[in-house]
């Protein structure tokens, strides 16, 4: 595509040097405009990429120690490293429920049938509930003396009630309650976005619904399924306020952001904090990098829908 | 062409009907699993509206009384007046600045091609896959080193680090589909860079900018994390408020607790169903072409 500045340019043949660079910085899509681009990445270098650097070199500064004691420290000590193990058990669970359970019932919502606007808007809900109300209603609910027990004691399974929260069910709870809309409107954006006459295609032929599910809307939708996994996955690897209010922060659910919480702004140790910001940065983008790999392997071409 | 896919042909009545005893298993398990979600979503707000209301609520089905003293203790309590104009002033600050700082940006990527263009979306795209807790304790670090954090000031900059690749990612796609051919009309009718900019551009690009106003308005509204880590006492938005509140909990009741939540999420329910009427949800994302 050609800028327009580019076009009303018309070589003079006694140009001077400096227009005519101008130009041919032009042709290479370098002029004026690109300048709108500095303040927004101004910003961005200096309220993420300076502080992420200024934290990089300060994990190297432990207040005691070589430069690398922070990190020994954290992986030395039993307690915080075990908060990766909690972390990960809770964010790959979390994740893979919230994808899997969207593909079905996104799958069901490609026809129009009556009520549909509503099943959505009431979807989307979660989105506003925030988290201390989730995390209050899930104490509540979910509680000894909730009502999910109360049912259950009534119908008769469970005589003792049944402890979910204050531990690792509590969180995955709302991590659930949070999670799911998040990855049902992506995965519904996705699968909207590949044609339904694919699917029709593959009936002519004679393909039955799981046929035409596992070899034709399923490996056209995977790449999207995989980007939906590493959104939700990074909103469940990062929770912190559920985790200390609906969890066990100092047993089981003592995962990496609350130990690089309470470093830094509880303990003071600024190493240490971003220390243990880093190794969180790190272990997460190890996994968005893999799935990244995956993710390229797989078919990407035309799904014959819209955009 | 997509009229005809959406239509179901009147002919093909007889097909259909035996498809539906064939998906049936399936369909019924998956209505059925939304309907257990929608059942355990709705308990958990009614225990919260029905406990902000509840006199007192132990060993019961129901609370033993009804009233509205906790709303007007958690607005005394914990001061919801200044809290609230604090968080419109964040968020409203946030709002303005992302957007001021990140449209001239969105549009000189959707306009322009250039040598390092894929390291510059590498670097707004950082921001939204790190989490919010990762960079913001390095971030409140260095805000601490520039006696910033504790401020609104701290708390609006720290907002849009992931607001302002937030908005360059929504307005890209969006200037993308305005034809360049009626900027280049207008300038060859005679019309400035400013002409251009104030009578062609900014019509077309007024509902996108709303639109992911909109949405950086919610989304700094119910922002935990950056807030939690940045602000002091005087700076405090109403997600960070509510969450001390619970932490100290012992001195609360949580009956107050939980009006405050309420008086959370009816704020939030107000925005996003502004925010719907403006957005579809589920066309964020756009299919990446390539």
């Amino acid at each position: 595509m050609t800028s327009p500045v580019s076009t009303t340019a018309t070589p003079l043949t006694g140009g001077t040097a400096k227009t005519a660079l101008r130009h041919r910085l032009a042709e290479r899509g370098l002029d004026r405009t690109l300048l709108l681009v500095l303040p927004g990445a101004l910003a961005v270098i200096l309220l993420f990429c300076y502080p992420f650097l200024y934290g990089l070199q300060l994990s190297f500064q432990p207040a005691k120690g070589g430069f690398l004691s922070s990190y020994v420290q954290f992986f030395a000590e039993p307690f915080s490293r075990k908060s990766v193990w909690a972390t990960f058990s809770l964010a790959i669970p979390a994740a893979v429920i919230n994808v899997g359970a969207s593909v079905p019932i996104a799958y069901r919502m490609r026809r129009e049938f009556r009520g549909k606007r509503l099943l959505l808007a009431l979807l989307v809900v979660p989105i506003t509930l925030g988290t201390v109300l989730t995390a209050e209603g899930i104490l509540e609910f979910y509680g000894p003396a909730g009502w999910f027990n109360r049912t259950l004691h009534l119908l008769g399974p469970a005589s003792s009630p049944v402890k979910l929260t204050m531990n690792y069910t509590g969180v995955l709870l709302s991590l659930i309650i949070s999670g799911f809309p998040f990855a049902y409107l992506l995965t519904h954006s996705y699968l909207s976005g590949i044609h339904p006459s694919l699917e029709k295609a593959a009936s002519t032929l004679g393909a039955g619904w799981w046929q035409r599910f596992r070899y034709v809307t399923f490996p056209l939708l995977l790449p999207g399924l995989m980007t939906t996994f590493c959104l939700t996955f990074v909103m469940a690897f990062a929770v912190f306020p559920s985790a200390m209010m609906v969890g066990d922060p100092n047993g089981s659910t003592h995962v990496v952001s609350i130990e690089a919480y309470q470093a830094a702004l509880e303990r003071f140790d600024y190493s240490q904090g971003c220390a243990d910001a880093m190794i969180m940065t790190g272990l997460m983008l190890a996994v968005i990098g893999s799935v990244t790999a995956l993710r390229s392997r797989l078919y990407r071409g035309s799904t014959g829908g819209k955009g | 062409m997509s009229h005809d896919t959406l239509k179901r042909p009147a002919a093909r009545t007889g097909p259909p009907a035996r498809r539906r005893i064939t998906l049936r298993p399936g369909a019924w398990l998956t209505w059925a699993v939304l309907a257990f979600f929608f059942v355990n979503l709705v308990g958990v707000i009614a225990t919260v509206l029905l406990n902000s209301f509840g006199r007192r609520w132990f060993d019961s089905w129901l609370p033993d009384g009804w009233t509205s003293s906790w709303y007007k203790a958690a607005w005394k309590e914990f001061n919801l007046g200044p809290v609230l104009w604090t968080t419109v002033e964040v968020t409203f600050l946030v709002v303005a600045l992302s957007l001021a700082l990140a449209v001239p940006a969105s549009y000189a990527l959707a306009r322009r091609n250039f040598p390092g263009k894929k390291i510059l979306t590498m670097l707004f795209v950082l921001p939204i896959l790190v989490p919010p807790i990762a960079y913001g304790i390095p971030l409140a670090t260095v805000l601490y080193k520039f006696h910033l954090a504790g401020t609104v000031t701290g708390v609006v900059l720290a907002n849009l680090v992931p607001s302002v690749p937030f908005v360059i990612f929504t307005m890209t796609p969006f200037i993308e589909q305005i034809d360049p051919k009626i900027e280049a009309a207008a300038r060859m009718c005679g019309a400035g860079t400013w002409t251009v900019l104030s009578r062609i551009l900014s019509p077309l690009l007024l509902p996108g900018m709303l639109a992911a106003g909109i949405l950086v308005m919610v989304r700094t509204f119910g922002m935990f994390e950056l807030t939690f880590l940045t602000s002091g006492p005087s700076s405090q938005t109403l997600t960070v408020d509510l969450f001390s509140a619970v932490n100290s909990a012992g001195i609360r009741a949580t009956q107050s607790i939980d009006a405050m939540a309420v008086i959370y999420t009816a704020s939030m329910t107000v925005l996003l169903l502004v925010a719907l009427r403006f957005v579809n949800p589920t066309q964020l994302v756009a299919r990446s072409s390539d």
